[in-house]
């Protein structure tokens, strides 16, 4: 099990570049289809609310990948 | 205290966070059901698309500042304590929700409406992000161990009872400002839709007051008596790789995918009834009501069943159920609200009038509009409007055709049953998620950060992942315009990776201790 948290630890890592270009691509094709400021605006919000989150999914993939998930902390001295 | 002395005071404490929290959401919720409404009061009129657009993205950003006021109260609630904190979430709350309802139109104070619309649903939703975590840390600091997923399930019922209320306040005003029916919609529509946002300076007041008389958390009380109390909560919660990498699982493995269950069962369905099936005003919102009151006990059931066979289960069992079934029921919705195979009773066909009205940015091209009420042997009456685009170009007046649609659809007893029951499954699959959720996120985090550190996954899964989720699959539905399903694969695609990251990598054990 630990070996598969580890490897799938690529995947997330993999996971989040990925749905950063597929966000980025989607924004700019449907800004150019109506540029407007409404959906410049709602294309804008979407980018920078999910860049940090797609972020976050790449270090929670680092982790899996080192194994920092292998045993989960069980009381707070652990943490 | 780890058992409390009597029950009663574990109820006290959850009746006094559960009814705080319950106006939280009903503030919250009724601008998101009076989206249309308010689209027309505070945004111009001349593209309805881009009104309701507006409207959808002033209720996104308020689910998106949700992160930021878990941040801000959650570090407050950890330096102050929890009673405090979200007594402040509360009056910051009712004081937005009760000025939305002061704001002067579009028409009266221009472009000054929709700011100060915005910046109230801002501060919504900063306090919103801030008011769950305390309320979920309160009673779960209260309650005994093998019964937490019980007690703070009840705080977990608050989050759908608030829709519920908001949409019966909301149904009701609309029905009682005239003796007829027609002049009392007209007279909500016009000034009516303010009354739900001035109701709530009352509930507020009344939980102001019975949460002033509640003693602190007793575990944050130790904490500061022996002077443990964090010094820099965010610090501990996100600089700290331990307990940021359990944020960061708390987050992918659970609250991103719950979130958009959540929102796909109690919002996107309802607006998927009201905009693709064109279903009713009245009865989309009473189909809902209806759900909501079968499926609410469930919270309760799914969170005491967390204490017996682990949170991790039902949550997971919950997300999977919801994405490999959700294509079907959507599709079920669409089927049920259809004419097709429907008989007409032509004797009572009636005309509702005719319009014409230009093209968006047209000058010379039109629709014209021809409505009907249309009677079925089943009861059902739906409105037929026959649309001609009366084109000036005379080749391409040639090709177009003569569209019909249908919509105000007021669907025969057996739909709409059918449609409560579908509905409810959606809940059901909310609770599943939903239930063991709060007891999950405090056994996550030590009581010095726990506000913190819960409140921000948490406000990211739902504010975030969730509460965008109408708006993502509404624009998905406009971008992949042939199929009226397309805004169901967000869901499907957030739920199945969260419940992929869940399955791998959460643990199924219910901590004993969470006093540390």
């Amino acid at each position: 099990m630990n070996q598969l948290k580890k490897w799938l630890g690529i995947v997330w890592m993999l996971l989040g570049p990925v749905a950063i270009y597929y966000l980025i691509k989607t924004a700019a094709a449907e800004i150019s289809k109506n540029p407007v400021t409404n959906t410049i605006i709602q294309w804008a919000v979407f980018v920078i609310i999910f860049i940090p989150i797609a972020i976050g999914l790449i270090i929670f993939g680092y982790y899996a990948f080192k194994g920092e998930y292998d045993r989960l902390p069980e009381n707070s001295t652990e943490i | 205290m780890t058992q409390p002395s009597q029950s009663k005071t574990i109820w006290q404490v959850i009746a006094a966070s559960s009814v705080g929290t319950l106006i939280e959401w009903y503030d919250f919720y009724i601008f998101g059901s009076l989206a249309t409404v308010i689209a027309e009061q505070f945004f111009p009129k001349t593209n309805p698309t881009a009104a309701l657009l507006s409207t959808l993205a002033t209720f996104a950003a308020g689910f998106i500042v949700r992160p930021f006021g878990a941040l801000v109260f959650g570090r407050l609630g950890d330096l102050i304590g929890r009673k405090y904190t979200f007594l402040l979430t509360l009056i910051l709350m009712g004081g937005s929700t009760f000025a939305i309802g002061l704001v002067p139109g579009y028409a009266t104070i221009g472009f000054a409406a929709p700011l100060l619309v915005l910046l109230l649903r801002l501060l919504q939703g900063l306090a919103l992000g801030g008011e769950y975590g305390g309320a979920a840390t309160y009673v779960a600091e209260h309650a005994p161990p093998h019964r937490r997923g019980y007690y703070t399930s009840w705080i977990q019922t608050t989050a759908t009872l608030g829709l519920f209320i908001s949409l019966g306040v909301i149904l009701l005003t609309r029905r009682s400002l005239a003796p007829d029916l027609e002049t009392s919609i007209q007279r909500f529509n016009d000034w009516g839709w303010r009354i739900p946002f001035w109701a709530s300076i009352l509930l507020v007041i009344v939980s102001i007051y019975i949460r002033l008389r509640m003693n602190e958390s007793p575990l944050f009380a130790k904490l500061k008596s022996e002077g443990k109390v964090s010094v820099n909560p965010l610090k501990e919660s996100f600089g700290h790789k331990t307990n940021l990498k359990m944020v960061l699982l708390a987050l992918f493995g659970a609250t991103m995918g719950q979130g958009v269950v959540w929102y796909t069962g109690q919002f996107y369905a309802q607006s998927f009834l009201e905009t693709v099936c064109h279903v009713d005003f009245d009865q989309s919102r009473t189909i809902i009501i209806w759900a909501i009151l079968f499926a609410t006990p469930f919270f309760v059931v799914f969170g005491g069943w967390s204490d017996k066979i682990g949170r991790k289960w039902i949550m997971l069992i919950g997300m999977l159920l919801a994405i490999c079934s959700y294509q079907y029921i959507f599709k079920q919705f669409l089927n049920l609200t259809q004419p097709a195979g429907k008989t007409e009773l032509t004797e009572q066909r009636r005309s509702l009038g005719e319009k014409t009205i230009l093209l968006p940015k047209s000058k010379t091209d039109s629709i014209h509009l021809r409505t009907w009420e249309v009677h079925y042997t089943d009861g059902a009456v739906f409105h037929e409007v026959k649309q001609d685009t009366l084109w000036t170009d005379p080749a391409r007046a040639a090709i177009t055709k003569t569209a019909t649609v249908y919509n105000e659809k007021k669907l025969d007893t057996a739909a709409y049953r059918k449609i409560v029951m579908w509905m409810f499954v959606l809940i059901l699959y909310v609770t599943m998620v939903y239930g063991p959720i709060a007891a999950f996120l405090v056994e996550l985090f030590p009581t010095r950060i726990r506000y913190t550190s819960m409140s921000l996954p948490y406000h990211i899964g739902n504010g975030v992942f969730g509460g965008l989720t109408p708006f993502i699959a509404t624009l998905l539905t406009t971008i992949y315009v042939s199929d009226k399903l397309s805004g169901l694969w967000y869901t499907i695609i957030i739920g199945a990776v969260c419940f992929f990251i869940g399955a791998v990598y959460i643990s199924n054990r219910v901590d004993p201790d969470v006093n540390d």
